[in-house]
């Protein structure tokens, strides 16, 4: 059986840390990111919650310490900062050293420029400079060059599965033989463009997010940025490296239905979690936490939901909860701040509360663990689907 | 044994007449403007005119170059289906985002946000195909297409996959263009006619398209060429390429001398310039130097068009005239190197031999 690529660092900023340990204390303390939006100015303010974290462009500027030429998006920003945090968290001090990889993922890159400068480029020269970071790839490059970074450096843009591909690249990237360590995660700010396409999709909440509940009204969106640093047993062994978790399985699916909707029986989300099995050597009964996709909304948690019912047939789906009620569906670095969330329930032995949950969902007899819960935690799955049909499954393992 | 990965199958839309032709016998050279357009297939011959009237631009072309390369392929299904774009279906992008602005949020529409994500071109030819298999889109600048390509070979030689789909696609949005050429991505206006090759002015010469491949794990009759190897390298020194390319070549047992051809990314950006003509003048100049955007333009999946490019050269081992950068000529065309760059960013040297 293989064991797996071991995960040697982690950052992440979201709405409900700018840091693992404050993401932590969060998450066990119930401490919602959930709120009203403050640093874009929308009509549907008063409508929507959203997971934003609470830090202006200019803040962030600071934070990284960028000159005034810089032409960093939000999306840029935040990931720069996560994975900075990972790579340090990994005690890498030479970035090049060895063949090293970023495997970065966004949905909108960085429109959040875009979309405030977008009619003022003409007569304004000095925003020219945002014209060329709205494509996905800049933001990759961006944090490329914050790492120093020269080598291999690409972005997977599948909507909100996108963390989870650029995960499974990177552990992809090891086991070949191709790269010796690489960073992998994702990365979405905010952006009027995706709120007011969620609207139009009429998918968002008004209220705080209810996964799994029969009375699930939608979503919440939120931002985030997350990124692991992915190693090479060979150089584990060599650096003597403490490996936080294991990615053990992984496995990408397309539910060939429709174009945003997921099927009824959830055969992407099957097939993704099928393909994760195989490739871990694990069987289902050896989950002991799924961390689901569950955005609240009421196609994914019934498709998800009938997903897991035919991967567990018989045997009881173990403790699951979606941590969106925490920090909103960030889109496409949802898949890296739960990998995070994921590492963090194996090395503490906890499964997190499914916030705002009240009332089974009539169609089936799923229950999701509700309140913080102590248990030996060896095995993790955590699930990702995006439009397109688009579904990922990761599992996680303690080393 | 590490399975090979051969290309048996091609579909490229471009802009140039690319299908129902044989190979670029019908090429034209434009110089006189600095943005060109797509050279339209019947779209009615491979999707439903209702259906046809809802897509964007990218996902029909992707569409129909897809379907070309299946059959030509003569294959009725993938096992995965990887695409690459720099900017997705850009026109969608455009429409959604004026729609929110103009309108202050209010009267929108679902369908041109849908179309906008990047991956609709790959979901959209999954559902056509019905595909349930991996499913990815890259987008990352220059290296998009590569990446696709990096990662199809790497399942066909792991096996976890028997064939694959795989393409480059982007679009043209009348906005992005107008905002490329105020930020100097874009040839200036007036300036034509625009020269591809010793450049004297910054920007390129843009272009839009679709290439789509068939990978496979076997040698069979419509081969066009063996993919040997991929390499994509974010940040490199004009000085710097040439080691790189050897290391590159070493690694696959080759040198220099061992390429047939090389094909190169010559864009007309007088800035960047030098990443090709270095090579072309020095390491490279006793090989058959061939270059492409001039027929099919810049765009960051322009290499894909390359790749199509130079598959069928080493199939048809002809050389259209209209591609080469000098006039060595070599008596046969069994291994290429394509090398692309953009901006000084995101490199990829690609590898096919026979």
């Amino acid at each position: 059986m293989t064991r797996g690529v071991a995960i040697t660092g982690m950052g992440i900023i979201s709405s409900i840390g700018n840091s693992v340990e404050e993401s932590y204390i969060s998450l066990i303390e119930n401490k919602i990111g959930v709120s009203e939006i403050q640093n874009i100015s929308t009509i549907h303010a008063n409508v929507i919650k959203v997971g934003e974290i609470k830090k202006t462009n200019e803040e962030l500027i600071e934070e990284l310490h960028l000159d005034e030429t810089n032409n960093f998006s939000r999306t840029a920003m935040i990931g720069a900062l996560a994975a900075k945090q990972a790579v340090k968290n990994a005690g890498i001090t030479s970035i090049n050293e060895f063949r090293t990889g970023l495997i970065s993922a966004t949905s909108v890159g960085g429109m959040d420029m875009t979309e405030k400068h977008y009619y003022d480029y003409f007569e304004h020269p000095e925003l020219v400079k945002y014209i060329t970071c709205h494509d996905g790839g800049d933001v990759a490059d961006k944090i490329a060059e914050e790492l120093g970074l020269k080598g291999m450096v690409t972005t997977i843009s599948t909507a909100c599965s996108s963390a989870a591909n650029s995960i499974m690249l990177g552990a992809r990237l090891i086991k070949s033989g191709k790269l010796d360590r690489v960073i992998v995660g994702g990365t979405d700010a905010l952006a009027k463009f995706t709120i007011n396409g969620f609207k139009t999709l009429m998918i968002l909440s008004d209220n705080y997010n209810k996964p799994f509940d029969n009375t699930r009204k939608g979503l919440n969106l939120g931002e985030a940025a997350a990124f692991l640093v992915l190693e090479s047993d060979e150089l584990v062994a060599k650096q003597n490296k403490k490996v936080l978790a294991r990615v053990s399985g992984y496995g990408n699916a397309n539910d060939a239905y429709h174009q945003t909707a997921s099927s009824e029986n959830g055969d992407g989300a099957y097939l993704a979690m099928k393909k994760a099995f195989e490739v871990s050597g694990l069987k289902p009964s050896d989950i002991d936490y799924i961390n689901v996709h569950g955005t609240a909304t009421p196609n994914n948690d019934l498709s998800e939901g009938r997903a897991l019912l035919r991967i567990f047939q018989d045997e009881k789906v173990p403790d699951f909860s979606s941590t969106k009620p925490f920090t909103g569906h960030t889109l496409a670095a949802a898949a890296a701040i739960e990998a995070v969330f994921s590492v963090l329930a194996i090395q503490n032995g906890v499964v997190y509360p499914n916030l705002n949950f009240e009332q089974p969902m009539e169609e089936f007899d799923l229950q999701p663990q509700t309140s913080l819960k102590n248990k030996t935690i060896e095995h993790v799955l955590s699930n990702s689907f995006g439009f397109g049909g688009n579904c990922s499954t990761l599992i996680f393992s303690k080393s | 044994m590490t399975k090979k990965t051969y290309i048996n199958g091609v579909g490229c839309i471009s802009t140039q007449k690319t299908f129902d032709t044989v190979f670029l016998e019908e090429a034209v050279v434009n110089e006189n403007e600095n943005v060109l357009k797509i050279v339209s297939p019947a779209y009615k011959d491979y999707i439903a005119p209702a259906a046809s009237r809802r897509m964007a631009k990218g996902v029909k072309n992707g569409i129909v170059a897809a379907a070309l390369a299946v059959k030509d392929a003569g294959v009725e299904n993938v096992d995965a289906i990887i695409t690459g774009t720099g900017l997705g279906c850009i026109e969608d992008s455009e429409k959604f985002l004026t729609a929110i602005l103009d309108n202050n949020e209010e009267f929108l529409t679902p369908t041109s946000f849908i179309q906008s994500t990047h991956n609709t071109v790959a979901a959209q030819i999954a559902l056509t195909m019905q595909c349930k298999g991996y499913n990815f889109t890259y987008v990352n600048g220059a290296v998009s297409f590569e990446s696709a390509l990096l990662d199809a070979k790497m399942q066909i030689e792991d096996n976890e996959a028997n064939s694959i789909l795989i393409g480059g696609v982007d679009e043209n949005g009348a906005y992005t263009t107008a905002l490329f050429k105020l930020s100097g991505r874009i040839k200036q206006d007036n300036q034509e006619p625009y020269h591809l090759l010793n450049a004297t002015t910054n920007g390129a010469v843009y272009g839009e398209g679709a290439s789509f491949f068939v990978l496979e794990n076997e040698k069979k009759e419509t081969t066009y060429a063996q993919v040997l190897d991929i390499e994509m390298i974010n940040t490199l020194e004009v000085n710097e390429v040439e080691n790189k390319i050897i290391s590159f070549l070493k690694a696959n047992n080759l040198e220099i001398s061992d390429v047939d051809a090389i094909v190169l990314g010559f864009d007309g950006n007088a800035a960047f310039e030098k990443y090709y003509s270095e090579l072309a003048q020095n390491a490279f100049a006793a090989t058959t130097q061939l270059y492409y955007k001039h027929l099919c333009g810049e765009f960051d999946t322009a290499s894909a068009f390359g790749l199509w490019m130079a598959s069928k050269i080493i199939k048809t081992q002809d050389v259209p005239e209209i591609t080469r950068v000098n006039s060595v000529t070599k008596p046969a065309y069994n291994t290429i190197l394509l090398y692309n760059q953009l901006n000084g960013k995101n490199h990829s040297f690609t590898l096919l031999s026979k």
